[in-house]
């Protein structure tokens, strides 16, 4: 079977249970891939000797009733992975050999899975196109010199070049749902305490989550399902009910309600954007659902706050990084000099700006003005959304205010780069689920995304909503291949 | 609102990064447009908005004191930039 990359992760999955595939032909299918594909610059590391040996021994003893039986995964170098380098992206971690493994990579390799490698990433996470990564820029397989977004940029790119069937990324202000919507494939952000933070590299503590990216909604259910688990390594961590969600996925939809938030409509949006939103909520409705506008009157301070709530927490989990338990260490006078070099030769630009900016607003007489203002304001975008889902089921918005720019074109200019997340961070800051899916193409034939926001632990609901849309998008990645010679 | 160089230094300083004149005035320029965007908050009334600290609606749950990772200490220095089998090494603190 020559073409086992383009299969969907569920194809897989029922081919190798069916034995038409055995875990070292798909293993094998993705290496060679992702061997052709190394202009795309996707991974940091690669493991992929080791997971071929893995392959191997799971086919001389399938258990073939695992979620993922043999199917190798690259996820995003942001998860710890015993024995197996995780830099974040960073100089300062270049070297760091995870003596643990993190609650969800663990989830994924207790169901079958294989670690293929690590992927590219913006560093510590702090990106909206995976250009602040030190392992360099990745490219978009749409189109050469494209950003994949960021910053699970490796991860998209790897997605959607088929490099591996899907992916595990971060998101701390839209680093899935963005890169998602760049690179034409789905990406899930679950609601906090959904999936356990324990081994992933820490960013904005009060944020951050792991989540599912696929070609397919699908896909995108079953891989939640396995790395979605109560965990007591992490306190945020929460014990719910959680769905069979791949099982339980439904298109039938009839009857909900979704919002249509008139202060999504930004100015300067293009006209593209706001074409590809009606044809949205045409779909929802061609499948039954009722759509009603509604008001998040707090929308345009969502990014402001964000500005002050992660770099605040950031600068608190980044003091960790002294050069003195592990990581890089720089040469100093004394300890203090050898503190201040390793962080300034260790960290690159964006992150020893927002260190900056997060000591600032938690520095003495600044703490009210800025961090506590932030807070009070959070909590009202939080009740925007309280107020809201007492009218709808869940929420329907673009994904992003662009498709995906070029290489180069915002790393001047760090306010332009962060308007990338105007739609994505305020369903971070009120701990929500988010789900972009791939919706249609701008003029320039590069994919466009639409989001669904739920209920907080509601990502069954998003996730159906999802896949009844993609049923009447019938969405086409227009990938040529252009990087393999 | 306009942050100074005096005050890139301070920055610096609290944040135990070493920042050069050339590092500062960049980090200057940037900071300001930033902090430009964020002074929007200053628009909105929030005297009797409580702050939230977590979006978790739930209480800290409770476990026994108990030792759980026993005779890691081989793991603990594994990634030390420079070690002595039991401890870490540090430039000299005492004369």
């Amino acid at each position: 079977m020559s073409d086992i990359t383009k299969q969907s992760l569920t194809e897989l999955v029922e081919n190798i249970k069916n034995k038409k595939l055995s875990s070292t032909d798909v293993t094998k299918a993705f290496i060679e891939r992702s061997e052709k594909s190394k202009e795309l610059n996707a991974y940091i590391t690669e493991d992929f000797t080791s997971a071929l040996d893995k392959a191997k021994k799971f086919d001389q003893k399938p258990n073939l009733d695992l979620k993922l039986p043999g199917i190798p995964i690259a996820v995003k170098d942001l998860f710890c992975t015993k024995d197996v380098k995780t830099t974040a992206g960073s100089k300062i971690l270049n070297n760091f050999v995870p003596t643990y493994e993190s609650t969800v990579t663990e989830n994924i390799w207790k169901d079958g899975a294989i670690l293929l490698g690590k992927l590219n990433c913006d560093e510590f996470a702090m990106g909206s196109s995976n250009e602040t990564s030190f392992f360099g820029n990745v490219q978009n397989p749409i189109d050469k010199n494209l950003v994949p977004g960021g910053s699970s940029g490796g991860s998209a790119s790897a997605v959607a070049g088929q490099l591996t069937p899907v992916t595990i990324g971060t998101d701390t202000g839209g680093s899935i749902r963005q890169p998602a919507s760049f690179t034409g494939t789905v990406g899930l952000k679950p609601t906090y305490g959904s999936c356990s933070r324990y081994g992933i590299v820490a960013f904005a503590s009060s944020l951050d989550q792991a989540g599912p990216m696929a070609q397919n909604v699908k896909d995108c259910a079953l891989l939640q399902e396995v790395i979605s688990t109560y965990d007591s390594k992490d306190s945020t961590s929460i014990d719910f009910k959680r769905n069979q969600y791949s099982k339980e996925l439904t298109n039938n939809i009839k009857g909900k309600k979704i919002g249509i938030p008139n202060e999504y409509r930004v100015d300067g949006m293009p006209k593209e954007i706001e074409d590809l939103w009606q044809k949205g909520i045409q779909y929802v409705k061609d499948c039954g659902a009722e759509t009603i506008d509604i008001s998040l009157p707090h929308t345009s301070y969502a990014l402001p706050t964000y500005y002050i709530v992660a770099p605040a927490e950031a600068s608190s989990n980044l003091a960790r990084y002294d050069g003195v338990k592990y990581g890089f260490r720089a040469k100093g006078e004394n300890l203090i000099d050898m503190y201040e070099k390793t962080r300034s030769e260790g960290f690159g630009a964006e992150v020893q700006r927002r260190i900056m900016i997060g000591t600032y607003v938690l520095s003495s007489g600044y703490y009210d003005a800025y961090y506590l203002k932030a807070q009070k304001v959070r909590n009202l975008i939080k009740n925007d959304f309280d107020e809201a889902y007492k009218k709808v089921d869940a929420i329907l918005t673009p994904s992003t205010p662009s498709s995906a720019f070029k290489i180069g074109e915002k790393t001047n200019d760090p306010v332009s780069m962060y308007l990338n997340d105007i739609f994505t961070v305020p369903v971070n800051l009120a701990g929500l689920p988010g789900i972009s899916i791939p919706a249609g193409h701008d003029s320039k034939g590069y994919p466009l995304g639409l989001q669904i926001i739920g209920k907080a632990f509601d990502e069954q609901n998003i996730l159906n909503i999802a896949f009844a849309m993609e049923e009447k998008i019938n969405f086409k990645n227009k990938i040529t291949d252009w990087w393999i010679k | 609102m306009s942050i100074d160089l005096k005050t890139i230094k301070h920055i610096s300083k609290l944040s135990r990064i070493s920042v050069d004149e050339k590092k500062a005035e960049k980090l200057a320029g940037d900071l300001n447009s930033i902090f430009d965007f964020i002074e929007k908050l200053n628009e909105l009334k929030t005297d009797n908005v409580d702050p939230l600290t977590s979006v978790a609606e739930t209480t800290l749950k409770l476990r026994p004191d108990e030792v759980k990772s026993k005779n890691i200490r081989e793991q603990i220095i594994k990634n030390s930039p420079q070690d002595n089998e039991d401890y870490f090494v540090v430039p000299k603190v005492i004369e």
